[in-house]
Parts: C-alpha cells; structure tokens; sequence
C-alpha cells in the first residue's frame, strides 16, 4: 500500500472535517451581528454553537499535528510561507476562543460589544485566511531549490488567491446561516433564512468561479463535476431552506462544502506545495512525506482512534439536538 | 538581534504564558472532578456549590489554556521550520497522538459538562468531567515525551539528505520514544507540579474567603482548604522525589545543564551544592561561593563522593566531539532559575505541610498573617514551575536536539526579521492584555463568591447548566 497517499487522503479528511465542523461555528460568528440583532438573539446564535466548537477546533489542530508527523515539510513550508496570514489567524483564533468563554461575564454592554467584535473578526479572519492560504497552495509557491518557502504578504494577495478568501469565507457564511436554521427557533431562526438567501447570493458565484479557474488552471480531467456539484449543492440548500427543510439544507450546505476541499486537495496531488520556479522543486507527497515506520504506526493508530473520536462527538451532537429558544438563554 | 534571537525570545515568552494556565487547567480539572463525585455520592448541596464555583473558576482559566495552546501548534512551523522539517518524522508523532488521543476527548467532554447539567443523567454528566480530566493529564503525557525527546533523542536514525536537501531524523522504535525515560520522570515532576499549582490554588481561594467573608460558606471553604492543602502535600512528595531522579537524569544525559545550574566550572568529586554564588562568567570561575559539601554528589549520583562534571571539562569534551563553538548555556540565569525553582517550590509545598498541621480536628487558623502567607503559595508555586522551564529548556542550549541539531540551524531561514519582530509584539501585547482580562475575571468570581454560579437546588432537583 502507498502509505503516503493514504496519509494524503488521511490529511485530507482532517482539513475537511475542519472546514465542515468549523465552519459554520465560523458562520454563526461572522453573522453575529446581522442575525442577533439584540442581546437575546446574540446569545441563542452563541449558545447554539457553544457545546461543540472548541471540539470543531480540535480538527486543526489534529489536521496540523498530523501534516507535522506524516509531511515535516509541508507542515513547515506551510506554516512558515505563508507566515502573515497564519499569524493573523492565529491571531484571530485567540481573540475568538477567549471571547466566547469571557462575553457572558462582561460586566457592561460596551465590554460585551468588544467580545462580540472579536467573535467576528475572529471567525472571519481565519475562514477568509485559510482560503487565502490554499488558493495559492494550488497557485504555487516561491520554492527555489533550497526547499525554502519564501514569499511576501503582497505576492500572496493575487486575485485567484483573494477569490479563493472570498470563496471559503462566504461558504462558511451560509453554512452558518443554515446550522442557525436548524439549531434554533424564534427571531433568530427566520432571520437566518434571509442570511442563508443573502449570503448565497455571494457564496454560489464565488465557489462556481473559484473552482473553474482552478480546474482550468491544474486540475485533472474529471475535476470539473466538483465545482458544478458543489454549486448545485449550495442552490438546493437554499431552496431546502426556504421550503422549511432545514436537515437537509444544511446537509446540501456541508456537501458543498466537502467538494471545495476535495477540489483544494486533488487540485494539489500529487503536490503538496507546487514551486512557481519550476516544477522539479515541487514539495511533493513522496518528498515531504514521513518515513513507512512512522507512517506505519500512525495508520494503525488513526484507524482505531479516529472513529472513535467521530463517535463521541456524534454522540455530543445528539445530545444538544434540541434547537436553542430565546427561553433557554432568559430572554 | 537577528530572527534567531526573537524567534528564541518569542518561544520563551508564548511557552512561559502558556504554562501559567496548563498546570491549573491539569490539575483543577481533576480536583472540580473528585468534588463533582463527592456530591453525586453524598447528594451534600455544599460538594456541589463546591463543584460550581471552583468548575467556574476553572472555566475561566481553562479557555486561556486553549488559546495559548493553539500558538504552540503553530509556532513550530512559522519560526522553527528547519527544526520541524528534521524531527517531524520523531516528534510530530507525539504531537499528533496528543490531538486525536487527548484533545478530542478534553475539548468534547468538557463541552458535555458546561452545557450537560440539565440534559445528562447525573452519572453520565459525572463521567464527562472525568474523561475531560483524562484527556487533560494525558495531553500532558505526549507533548513531555516529545519535549523529552529533545533532551534525550531516541529511537530514530539520522537519514542524510541528497542532492541538497536537509537531513531527516527518521523514527525507528515508537515505543522508546514513549517510554524514555526522562519522558516519564519529567511527566511526574510536571503533573506533580500541576497539582501542587492546583492544590494551592484551592487554598489561596478558600483562604481569602475564610479570611476575608467568613460569615458565608465557612463550610463548605473549610473543606475545600483541607482538600487542597492535602493535594499540595501528597503532590508536593511526588514532586521532591521526581525531582531528584531529574537530577540524576541531568547528569547522565545533559551534564552541561547540571554543571552550568550549579556554576560547577571544574569536575568535582565529592561534589557541593552551591547556596549562593557570584561569578565570573567570562573567567569561568567564582568570587563568592557557599556550598554544602557533597549534597550534589548525593543529588546527582546517589553517592558521598559521585564525580560530577564541570563545565570546563565538558566544553573542551564538546569540542573534541562536535567541533569548535561555545557549548555553554547561560549559567547565571541557570544558576538562579534553579535556586528559585527548588526554594519556591519548596515554600509552596511546605504551605501545604504546615497548613495541615494548623487545620487539624476542626480547627481554623486564627492569625490573618497566616491566611496572608496560604494566599502567597499559589504565586511562589506558579514561579517555581516557570524556574523549572527555564532551567529545562536554556539549559538545552546551544542544542535544540541534545547532540544531533543547534538551535542555530532550527530557525526558518524564509521567516524575515520583520516578520518575527511583529509577530512577537503582536503576541506579547495580545497576552498582556489578555492577562488582565483573565486575572480581573477570576478576582472578580472569586470575590463574589459561590452564590453567583451556584443556584439552591433541593437534592434530586435538576442542576442548570452554565451557559455563555
């Protein structure tokens, strides 16, 4: 078995139970303003979410750890190319996560306003980041024959790169609008269909466009079908929302989200991280992988640990089935 | 200045804030855990105003703990990516087990507990804190036995790089990574110092209240210092045994470490344990020096008379080895960060001891001074633990991997000066004002006492759950 594709693929689903988990947490954050309109509704969108993000965060922080393991140089030319944005993410992760736990505990409005500013940037940033950060994975990156990324925060603003920001944040927009669809009731529920009908208006464009111009610039034959699906996921999961589906629209929702990750990754293979200098010093799987024991292990480990791990926090999502009400919350 | 230092000054300073909350969040999770399991045992309402308002404090603490956390994951890759690139094959491993195995479990779990009170049946939402609790202490397993591992490499082989690419460390044996031994002895010393952290964190808590709102709850704070000062003491046996067997590591592994932490220049034996010097660290010698004569024979070696290694002797056996360059660590920061991690640590624990002692059969001290000194443990053990990271990881210096990478060459050579100087502002400012965020809030819950998180509930009524 080719273990570094295994671990591709490992690496992979990782990213993208990231981006499906985290991003609507990201979703309800960004929208936080627009859907709560008042103190009640913030705090029904944010108790919507507070069960499980920290666990939706731990998908990147296992996704990283895993690359560190099985790719050492893709983790590294990865963290240390695209060193700006990543610090602003990072950034923006701290400001969020601190601002969830201390929002609640503000003694006055103006300091909960401030906790709910950093609840959005905090939740923008990263998702608009980490688009950033893959569009130009896929573009290529300034890797000279020393193996050394080396890039500047304006060579990594192209327009490609910036749709692909605009692309990823806007998705996880309206896969936010959709969970606050299904997991609450009251103002805030009506409210996030509008959002989910607004901010498709921008999604479904900006995912159709930014997974043509990848497929037309290096992706594989068939690689087309995934953006066309991945839109056709995102219209169906407005109509489902609009016609009271709400399961299903957000289902339609997390697929779309999906094939932009499976765009993202078979876009690259067999890359990890192409050189714009010249294709002899791509970062490829087989070059930046781990050797087979490491490997090796690492499988075993995953195999049994990993669905496990889906297990239980399937389990804590069954638990806070129930939608959030104003009531729940005093309001 | 260049990159490396503030790439080093950036480590320390995200390192050493982290470690203010994980001792805590390790230990307090653990102790909300026991006082959770007293009221699901005993249906006492004080064990569960007693669960409330330590899990609330522990909340608090716990979410910085997450985020400073999330830099470390990072950091490896943005300022060290030669290092990461030569051990991710050996130390992402660790790094990656600590996620899927730890984190899951802490994160989901916890966020199972705050938001489970009402929804869980009461064993069930018992059994989360603890599984949060696990995943909490074994994280720490797996990210000391990766730290270890940089103390004392093993398990790998060294695959030379072709065509100009760099080396790669390539593990070879899983399980002599995981149970190295300066793994497990360092992971008792931590976790017994997490608990001392966390057990004088209950007594300075408890203490304040009992000294300063003694008309409410003086139960319940009674209990909850005894709970703690005995934490503090059978933690603080774990840490003082331990910490010997770290000594014995140091000489076996890292001498330079040990001879630069007790400015020993020339090999001695019997060797002393030097109290208090001054000296000269360009002359490589002392001006003032009081020692106890053999103590670090004894310390290091088990013996009266065990010979242990100068830093004069090492460095030309270094040099000899690895070549020319300077293979000596900072030894006056050595030197004091030792000190003041044995003599806080020491001060901390002996709070525990003496304030069993003035405890015993019901009784409550009555001296305010004495209440004074029960709140100052909680500091004095929190700078130990930082004196102990500091004296660990400058005394790896000038290596980042004993023997096999300098620190020199683990820095990323793409990351610019810029770069490294906005990303550490950005970090120090962003902590320094977290810091007061964090440190207001807790003083803030901590004077309102438990009736604020804690509702009167009838036993066999239903508990509400903390929401944000």
């Amino acid at each position: 078995m080719d273990l570094p594709l295994v671990w591709f693929v490992a690496i992979a689903v990782l990213w993208t139970g990231y981006f499906v988990l985290e991003g609507f947490d990201f979703g309800v954050g960004v929208l936080l303003p627009a859907v709560g309109r008042d103190e009640t509704g913030r705090r029904v969108m944010i108790n919507a979410i507070g069960p499980v993000w920290d666990g939706n965060e731990v998908w990147l922080i296992t996704a990283l750890g895993a690359t560190f393991a099985a790719f050492p140089a893709w983790y590294a030319g990865l963290l240390s190319g695209f060193y700006p944005v990543v610090l602003l993410i990072v950034l923006a992760l701290i400001g969020r996560g601190v601002a969830f736990e201390y929002r609640g505990k503000a003694e006055t409005a103006a300091g909960r306003a401030r906790w709910d500013a950093a609840i959005v940037a905090g939740s923008a940033v990263p998702a608009f980041g980490w688009g950033l950060v893959f569009a130009n994975s896929l573009r290529g990156v300034e890797l000279g024959a020393d193996g050394v990324v080396r890039s500047s925060l304006l060579s990594l603003l192209s327009p490609y790169a910036l749709l692909g920001g605009v692309a990823l944040l806007s998705l996880c927009t309206l896969h936010g609008a959709l969970f606050l669809g299904l997991k609450t009731d009251g103002p805030v529920r009506a409210r996030a269909r509008t959002a989910a009908r607004a901010s498709a208006v921008v999604a479904i464009p900006a995912v159709a466009v930014f997974g043509m111009w990848t497929v037309g610039a290096d992706g594989p034959g068939w690689t087309w079908v995934v953006p066309l699906a991945g839109a056709v996921a995102l219209v169906g999961a407005v109509a489902l929302a609009a016609a009271g589906r709400e399961g299903w629209a957000f289902i339609a929702g997390a697929g779309a989200v999906v094939a932009l990750s499976v765009l993202v990754f078979a876009g690259l293979y067999p890359a990890v991280l192409p050189s714009l200098v010249s294709p002899e010093f791509d970062l490829t799987v087989a070059g930046a992988a781990s050797g087979e024991y490491t490997l090796g292990i690492m499988s075993v480990i995953a195999l049994v640990f990993l669905p496990l791990v889906v297990g239980y926090q399937a389990w804590s999502y069954w638990v806070f089935r129930r939608r959030v009400r104003p009531e729940h919350v005093g309001g | 200045m260049d990159a490396l230092d503030l790439a080093r000054w950036q480590f320390g300073i995200t390192t050493v804030y982290h470690f203010l909350f994980v001792p805590l969040t390790i230990g307090l999770s653990v102790v909300v855990a026991v006082m959770q399991t007293m009221w699901v045992r005993t249906g006492r309402v004080e064990h569960l105003r007693a669960t409330r308002f330590f899990g609330k404090l522990f909340l608090i603490n716990f979410a910085m703990g997450v985020v400073t956390g999330i830099v470390q994951e990072f950091q490896f890759g943005m300022n060290w990516s030669a290092y990461s690139t030569f051990v991710g094959d050996v130390f992402g491993a660790p790094l990656a087990l600590e996620a899927l195995l730890a984190f899951f479990l802490e994160s989901t779990f916890l966020g199972l507990w705050i938001f489970g009170w009402d929804r869980l049946p009461k064993r069930v939402h018992l059994a989360t804190i603890w599984a949060a609790a696990v995943g909490s202490n074994l994280s720490a397993y797996f990210i000391l036995a990766a730290n270890a591992w940089m103390r004392h490499p093993v398990g790998f082989t060294v695959e030379p790089g072709v065509g100009g690419a760099p080396d790669r460390a390539r593990m070879t044996d899983i399980w002599a990574v995981l149970s190295n031994d300066q793994a497990w002895s360092t992971y008792l010393h931590v976790l017994g110092a997490s608990f001392v952290v966390a057990g004088l964190f209950v007594v300075a808590v408890s203490a304040y209240r009992l000294w300063r709102h003694h008309d409410s709850d003086t139960g319940m704070f009674r209990g909850a210092l005894r709970a703690g000062l005995v934490t503090t003491a059978l933690a603080g046996a774990v840490v003082s045994l331990s910490g010997h067997h770290q000594a014995q590591l140091m000489a076996e592994y890292e001498p330079m470490k040990l001879a630069s932490a007790e400015a020993l220049w020339d090999t001695e034996a019997p060797a002393g344990f030097s109290v208090f010097a001054v000296g000269d660290t360009v002359a490589r010698e002392d001006v003032i020096d009081i020692r106890v004569p053999s103590l670090l024979s004894v310390l290091a070696t088990d013996s009266l008379d065990g010979r242990v290694e100068g830093v004069n002797d090492l460095q030309a056996q270094y040099e000899q080895r690895f070549g020319p360059g300077d293979y000596v660590p900072n030894v006056p920061v050595l030197y004091w960060a030792f000190r003041l991690m044995i003599g806080l640590g020491v001060a901390g624990i002996a709070v525990g001891v003496v304030g069993l002692w003035l405890t015993r059969r019901g009784r409550l001290p009555r001296r305010d001074w004495m209440y004074a000194v029960a709140v100052l443990g909680l500091p004095a053990a929190l700078a130990a633990n930082i004196c102990g990271w500091i004296l660990t990881e400058l005394g790896r210096q000038p290596w980042t991997v004993v023997g096999e990478l300098l620190t020199a060459a683990s820095v990323s050579p793409g990351v610019s000066l810029g770069e490294v100087a906005f990303s550490l502002s950005a970090f120090t400012l962003v902590y320094g004002v977290l810091a007061v965020v964090e440190a207001r809030l807790l003083w803030a819950y901590v004077k309102k006492g438990p009736g604020h998180v804690t509702p009167d509930v009838e036993p066999g009524e239903r508990v509400p759950a903390f929401t944000y």
